[in-house]
């Protein structure tokens, strides 16, 4: 893994009237890393993948795709710069079929011929138990297909930075573990950061660890001393008020 | 096989017989139908335009009128000056066209959300249906032609023969061209839809967050899409004073602007051949309803309109489909049950 930072946040701020939803983050994310975000409920998680892909604009403070500014970027150049997102609500083509689906993400790059070939790829890649479920419109799909079929479109666009937000909420065991499949065939082209709660999910997938509390950095390790560590427990369930009990 | 060839007639078929209308309309057809149902094809027209921006792309317009009429007034204006009607109509596709890219750039790049869109598109209607109004003072006039107020323009000349300014078309030739006009314009429409850029344009009225997060710019695409329709939709106010011999403001007026909505409602969204269809009905209804004065034509309408609201919010077409599928369907089911039992008297 090369040490060089693909993602940098300085001092990113975003503030909505008097409610500081990221305050003051200096995040670097490694090349090749598939680092993991947790934060209880309003910790700022969200905001900042928003922020990062410009759903929302920044208050204060810069971000670096590679040592480049993006911040003042569109979103549809954000994405063409290679920074892919899964928002926390899947956003897909309900009215349209799978195939269609992974067909759009996948003609930014790709035209014709070449085009159908990576559709039928990334299909194969997500491997739905029938084929013919293809044809479905993704309306008609389970919560998990259409996780899916997002984490697929993410894979078409062949991005450098992925962000997802709750990729596993309200899967199944199976699911999950499919899901962590997918996740790290993104990998292997695509630098991840993740955002979840399930922390089966996280020890299986990452290495480093960075704790947001009310929009800031808490601290950043690997899961195992993350789990350790009394500021987080308390945090995340409360320690004091369960002391005072 | 067969879900070929539905496909292939759903495709060609509705384009095919406006062809075959064209040609034999005029030998079938009085005078007088000709001119109606001409006029009828330049509104159709239009909603073409409308039923490819709203409902496919989803740009709840309520500007078609402007570009309509923007188109009409194009052409009676450059007509009576030029006296030959060829540049008239170029100029007729060209103005409404660039008026939608001016007021698209502001709409689309300037973020304006779904509802304003519709409001400001349909205040821009109105201000230019008080415009026209106001132009009776013999002031306003462009060359040779006057403005005329709430008059409008009069004895705008009809269409010629490319180059010969002195040979018109005949009602029967303004018909066949009316009519070969939609077919053709359908039919590029639906080619433009299965295009890659088309399919793109769809997937934004799926979901417009989705699209610009994979990298596309959401706003270049709906505006393209919205010059198109305008365009269309000039090319119908051309056809339609060419064919009357006179614009009025009330090209710009609400009613005007709302009518367009309806059709394209009622026909279906995110269907060519529905709306078009539910065109020729309604103002066919409209002048039925007019003529015989038996009931009130706005009364009848508003019923109407309600009547799709509440019974058939997907207009006919998609309604028709469904109902379709169902029948299939069940003819299906019906047949499998009828093998099956054949087979079990067969063991027995």
């Amino acid at each position: 893994m090369s040490a060089a930072p693909i993602l940098e946040t300085c001092g990113l701020t975003c503030r909505f009237g008097g409610v500081t939803a990221v305050d003051n983050v200096d995040l670097i994310i490694a090349e090749g890393e598939l680092r993991c975000l947790i934060g209880p409920n309003g910790a700022g998680k969200s905001t900042l993948f928003k922020c990062m892909t410009r759903q929302l604009r920044a208050t204060s403070g810069d971000i670096l795709l590679r040592g480049q500014s993006v911040v003042g970027s569109h979103p549809h150049q954000i994405a063409r710069m290679g920074v892919a997102i899964k928002n926390q609500i899947a956003s897909v083509y309900s009215g349209l079929s799978v195939r269609e689906n992974i067909w759009v993400a996948g003609r930014r790059l790709h035209r014709g011929e070449h085009l159908e070939r990576s559709v039928t790829a990334i299909l194969n890649e997500i491997g739905f138990a029938e084929p013919s479920r293809f044809n479905l419109k993704v309306d008609a799909l389970s919560h998990a297909h259409r996780q899916w079929v997002e984490l697929g479109m993410l894979l078409a666009t062949n991005p450098i930075v992925a962000l997802l937000d709750e990729p596993a909420a309200g899967m199944t065991r199976d699911e999950m573990l499919k899901t962590i499949k997918l996740i790290r065939r993104l990998n292997e082209s695509a630098t991840i950061i993740v955002v979840e709660h399930d922390l089966e999910f996280i020890s299986l997938l990452a290495k480093r660890v960075t704790v947001l509390h009310r929009g800031a950095i808490l601290l950043e390790d690997s899961m195992a001393n993350v789990a350790r560590n009394p500021l987080v427990r308390e945090i995340y369930l409360g320690k004091q008020w369960q002391a005072k009990q | 096989m067969r879900g070929a060839w539905i496909a292939l007639s759903a495709r060609y078929g509705t384009a095919l017989l406006l062809v075959v209308l064209a040609a034999v309309g005029p030998f079938l057809l009085s005078q007088f139908n000709l001119l109606q149902l001409s006029s009828f094809a330049a509104m159709g027209l239009a909603t073409l335009g409308l039923a490819l921006a709203w409902g496919y792309v989803g740009i709840l317009s309520f500007g078609h009128a402007a570009f309509f009429g923007l188109g009409a007034y194009a052409y009676a204006i450059a007509a009576i000056n030029f006296g030959d009607s060829t540049l008239a109509i170029l100029l007729a596709v060209l103005l409404p066209a660039a008026f939608a890219l001016l007021l698209g750039h502001f709409l689309f790049f300037g973020r304006v959300g779904d509802v304003y869109l519709a409001v400001i598109t349909l205040c821009v209607t109105l201000i230019l249906f008080s415009f026209m109004n106001s132009t009776a003072d013999p002031w306003y006039r462009i060359g040779a032609a006057t403005l005329g107020g709430f008059n409008g323009i009069d004895a705008v000349p009809p269409l010629n023969w490319p180059g010969k300014p002195d040979a018109s078309l005949l009602p029967a030739d303004m018909f066949r061209l009316c009519f070969v006009a939609l077919a053709v314009t359908y039919y590029l429409i639906g080619r433009l839809l299965r295009s890659d850029a088309g399919r793109i344009l769809i997937a934004i009225r799926e979901n417009e967050l989705r699209s610009e997060l994979v990298g596309y710019d959401v706003r270049l695409y709906k505006l393209f899409a919205f010059v198109v329709s305008a365009a269309v939709a000039g090319l119908g106010g051309c056809l339609f004073t060419a064919n009357n011999g006179y614009v009025g403001p009330t090209v710009f007026d609400i009613n005007q602007a709302s009518e367009f909505l309806l059709w394209v409602i009622a026909g279906g969204l995110g269907t060519l051949a529905g709306p078009m269809i539910a065109s020729f009905a309604f103002q066919y209804l409209q002048t039925f309803l007019g003529t015989n004065q038996v009931l009130n034509t706005p009364l009848v309408f508003g019923a109407i309109i309600i009547f799709f609201v509440l019974l058939v919010p997907r207009g006919i077409l998609p309604s028709l489909r469904d109902a379709a599928n169902v029948l299939v369907s069940m003819v299906r089911v019906v047949r499998a049950r009828f093998r099956a039992e054949q087979l079990t008297e067969r063991r027995t």
